[in-house]
C-alpha cells in the first residue's frame, strides 16, 4: 500500500483509499481534473496530492533504471568535489591529518569527551579557524556558536583570536618571499565580531533554533560552521518521554545534516560523555 | 520563551485554530513532534506544517548577538571584567582576573584541608566597598553542616584588612552583609533556592556560596545513580541563577575513595604505548569527587584542593581559560595565603588527581562513610 508513504494529509489519504487507489501506479494517468471529480476536492489539492506522488515515485524507480536521473552524482564528480573543499583547521597538525585536513564541509562532526578535557576550547577554536582568509589557506567564513550550557568564554575566545591573528602574521613573514610589509588588517574584535552567538535555555529553545537556522544562514551566506555546545545537555535533566528524546534528537541530527548539504557549511557538534552501566541492580 | 503560547505567533487563523482544537497551546507541545506527527494530529499538508513551524521557531529562538558586543556588554558593566579577584595573586593570574561571574566555580578536596576557610575569607572580600577589591554587596551562604564561623570571619576579617574591622561599626556593617542559611534537607534547600532567586532579581546579592553541594544528597536515602538524577534540577537551576544575575558562585563538594566498579575510567581512554593500563597508584587513599559526572560537567572551574607529602595545594583542574598549575597554600589567621605565586604546571591526569597524604584528618574513612 503505497499511498501510506506519500505526504499528504490523513483525511486525503482517506479519501484516496475509500475512492480505490491504492497504488502510486494508479494515479500515474490521472489528471488533475479528473482526480478532483473523483475525490471531491479542489483541482489545486488533486495536483498537489499527484505531485506528491510522481516525487515518491522518482525515487523508487531510481534503482531500477539506469538512465540519467535527477538529483544523483557519479562517484566520479563526487571525488571530485570532495577534493575542492576546503577543511577548518583544527590548528593541530595531527588532528587535522586524521580528520583528513581538518573538520570537513556538507558534513556533522561529532566531538564528544569527559568534563575538562578541551570541547568547549576546540569548539572556540573552530569557530576562530573558520575565518582565517582565503590567502592563509582558511575559509573566510563566519561562524555560529549555538551556546546551551554557558559555558562560552568570551575572554578566552579573545585570547584564542590574538593567537590566531599572531600566527597568521608569522606565516606571513616566513612565506611571502616579497618584502612587501604585509600586514594583516585582521584585529581580534573583527574576529569576535563575525561569530553569531545564541544562548539557549531549554530544549524547547534549541528546537527552534535549529529550524531557523535554516532561514538565518539564507541570510547570512558566509556563516561557513555552525557549533553546538553541548548538543543533548538539555535533553539530560527531566525528560521522561525516552521515546519522545529519541525522535527529538534524531529529528534535530537530520535537520543539520540538511542543512550542511544545503550551504555547504561544516557542524560541530560537542557532546558530554557519561557513564554507561553495565549493571543495572535497580532497574 | 519555550512556554510561548500558540495564540501569541502570527499564523494563518486557518491553522491555528486546528491548533487549538488538538490542544496544543505551548511552542514546547508544537515544537516535541516531528512533521509527520504533527500533520497527523492536524490533518493538513506538509507545506503547511512547514510553515507553520517555521513560524513558531523564529518566534521562539533566542536573538543572536556577535561575541564582540557580549565582550563589550561585559566590560563595561561588570567590576573587574567579570572576574571576583580572591586575594591570592597567583592563583588571580591564572583565572585571568579572580573567580569568574555567572559560571559555577567548584572548590572539592578532602575533609579539612581548607575549603570552608577559603569560602569563608571568600565571602568577606565580597562584602567589602569596591576599593578594597570587593563587590560591595550581600553574600548568601548555604552552610549544609553548620561549619561557619563567625567568629573565625571576623578574626580573618581583622587580620586582613585592620583598618577596616577594628572599627566596631564597620565589622558590624561587612559581617552583617553574609547571610548564612542553613536548610536541614533538600526540600529545605530547594525552597530557599526559589527564595534567592527573588532576591537576586533585586540586584542586591552579589555572591552565592554553597557549603557543600555532596552533603545536600549523603543525607537521603537513594544510592548512586538516583542520587545523581536528584540533583540534576538543582544543578541548572543553580547554573542559570548564575549565569542572569552574573555573580560568582563557588560551591564546595566532597571526596569519596576510588570504587573499581566506577567508571572514571572511560572505554575510550588510551592505554599507553606499551601496552600497560596504568594501575592506579594505591599508597595513599584513592579519591575522587563526589557528586559523580553530570555535575563534573555542569561546573565551569574546578579547583582541587589536596595535600602531597604534609604539603597542601591549589591546583587549577578545570578551567577554560587556565593552563592546569598547582599552588603550594597554607593555613594562616588571615585565611588562606599562597607560598609561591608561581603555579608549577602538572601534566597529563596528575592535575585531576585528588591526594591526602601526609594529611592527618583522613585516616580510615571506609566507603560507607565518605559516599
Amino acid at each position: 500500500m503505497e499511498i501510506w508513504r506519500l505526504p499528504i494529509s490523513a483525511s486525503q489519504r482517506g479519501k484516496l483509499i475509500s475512492a480505490g487507489y491504492t497504488s502510486l501506479s494508479s494515479l500515474s494517468s490521472l489528471s488533475p481534473s479528473e482526480l478532483a471529480r473523483e475525490l471531491k476536492v479542489s483541482e489545486t489539492e488533486a495536483m498537489d496530492i499527484l505531485k506528491a506522488a510522481s516525487h515518491s515515485r522518482g525515487a523508487e524507480t531510481s534503482n531500477a533504471s539506469c538512465s540519467i536521473l535527477e538529483g544523483a552524482q557519479s562517484a566520479w564528480d563526487m571525488l571530485h568535489d570532495e577534493e575542492s573543499l576546503m577543511h577548518i583547521t583544527t590548528s593541530s597538525a595531527d588532528l587535522d591529518n586524521i580528520l583528513g585536513g581538518g573538520i570537513h564541509c556538507k558534513e556533522v562532526t561529532e566531538i564528544g569527551g569527559v568534563p575538562g578535557i578541551g570541547k568547549t576550547q576546540l569548539g572556540m577554536q573552530i569557530a576562530v579557524n573558520v575565518q582565517i582568509p582565503h590567502d592563509f589557506g582558511g575559509l573566510g567564513g563566519k561562524a555560529i556558536y549555538i551556546d546551551t550550557e554557558g559555558s562560552f568564554m568570551v575572554g578566552r575566545a579573545f585570547q584564542i583570536a590574538e593567537a590566531c591573528i599572531e600566527d597568521m602574521s608569522e606565516y606571513n613573514r616566513f612565506l611571502r618571499k616579497d618584502f612587501q610589509e604585509c600586514k594583516i588588517n585582521m584585529k581580534p574584535e573583527d574576529i569576535l565580531e563575525n561569530v553569531f552567538y545564541f544562548r539557549i535555555c531549554s530544549y524547547t529553545e534549541q528546537i527552534a533554533l535549529i529550524n531557523y537556522l535554516d532561514k538565518f544562514i539564507s541570510e547570512h551566506k558566509d556563516v561557513k560552521v555552525v557549533v553546538v555546545d553541548s548538543v543533548t545537555f538539555h535533553f539530560r535533566q527531566d525528560f521522561d518521554d525516552m521515546a519522545l528524546r529519541t525522535r527529538v534528537l534524531s529529528g534535530m541530527a537530520l535537520k543539520l545534516m540538511n542543512l550542511t548539504k544545503k550551504f555547504s557549511l561544516a557542524v560541530v557538534l560537542l557532546n558530554q560523555a557519561t557513564i554507561k552501566h553495565t549493571e543495572a541492580p535497580f532497574n | 520563551m519555550a512556554n510561548k503560547l500558540i495564540s501569541e505567533v502570527p499564523l494563518p487563523k486557518s491553522i491555528a485554530n486546528v491548533f487549538a482544537a488538538r490542544n496544543i497551546s505551548t511552542a514546547k507541545e508544537a515544537l516535541s513532534l516531528t512533521e509527520f506527527e504533527l500533520m497527523e494530529l492536524l490533518d493538513v499538508g506538509l507545506t503547511e506544517v512547514r510553515s507553520a513551524l517555521s513560524q513558531i521557531s523564529e518566534i521562539v529562538a533566542p536573538t543572536y548577538q556577535t561575541a564582540l558586543s557580549l565582550m563589550e556588554e561585559r566590560f563595561q558593566n561588570e567590576h573587574f571584567r567579570g572576574h571576583f579577584p580572591t586575594g591570592l595573586k597567583g592563583l588571580d593570574a591564572a583565572l585571568c582576573g579572580g573567580i569568574p561571574f555567572g559560571v559555577l566555580t567548584e572548590l572539592v578536596g578532602p575533609a579539612g584541608i581548607g575549603k570552608t576557610q577559603l569560602c569563608l575569607k571568600l565571602s568577606l572580600l565580597a562584602s567589602l566597598p569596591t576599593n578594597y577589591g570587593g563587590l560591595d554587596g550581600r553574600v548568601i551562604y548555604i552552610d549544609v553542616e553548620s561549619k561557619f564561623s563567625s567568629r573565625r570571619l571576623l578574626e580573618i576579617g581583622l587580620r586582613s584588612f585592620p583598618e577596616i574591622f577594628q572599627m566596631k561599626a564597620m565589622a558590624q556593617e561587612m559581617a552583617g552583609r553574609i547571610l548564612v542559611l542553613r536548610p536541614t534537607s533538600l526540600s529545605e534547600f530547594t525552597q530557599s533556592l526559589e527564595q534567592i532567586k527573588v532576591s537576586l532579581l533585586q540586584n542586591q546579592v552579589k555572591m552565592l556560596v554553597i557549603d557543600s553541594m555532596a552533603a545536600l544528597v549523603s543525607g537521603e536515602h537513594e544510592q548512586g545513580i538516583c542520587r545523581q538524577q536528584t540533583l540534576s534540577w538543582h544543578i541548572s537551576f543553580i547554573k542559570s541563577l548564575a549565569e542572569f544575575s552574573r555573580i560568582p558562585v563557588v560551591v564546595t563538594n566532597q571526596v569519596r575513595s576510588h570504587n573499581h566498579d566506577d567508571a572514571s575510567r572511560y572505554s575510550f581512554q588510551v592505554q599507553r604505548r606499551d601496552g600497560t593500563m596504568e594501575i592506579p597508584i594505591r599508597y595513599d587513599s584513592h579519591l575522587i569527587a563526589a557528586l559523580g559526572i553530570h555535575w563534573a560537567h555542569a561546573v565551569t572551574t574546578r579547583l582541587v584542593l589536596e595535600a602531597k607529602s604534609g604539603q597542601r595545594f591549589i591546583k587549577v583542574a578545570k578551567s577554560p581559560i587556565s593552563p592546569p598549575l598547582a599552588f603550594p597554600f597554607h593555613i594562616t589567621s588571615s585565611g588562606i595565603s599562597l607560598l609561591s605565586d608561581d603555579g608549577m604546571e602538572l601534566m597529563g591526569p596528575e592535575i585531576n588527581a585528588i591526594h591526602c597524604q601526609g594529611h592527618n584528618e583522613i585516616s580510615n574513612f571506609g566507603r560507607e562513610g565518605l559516599q
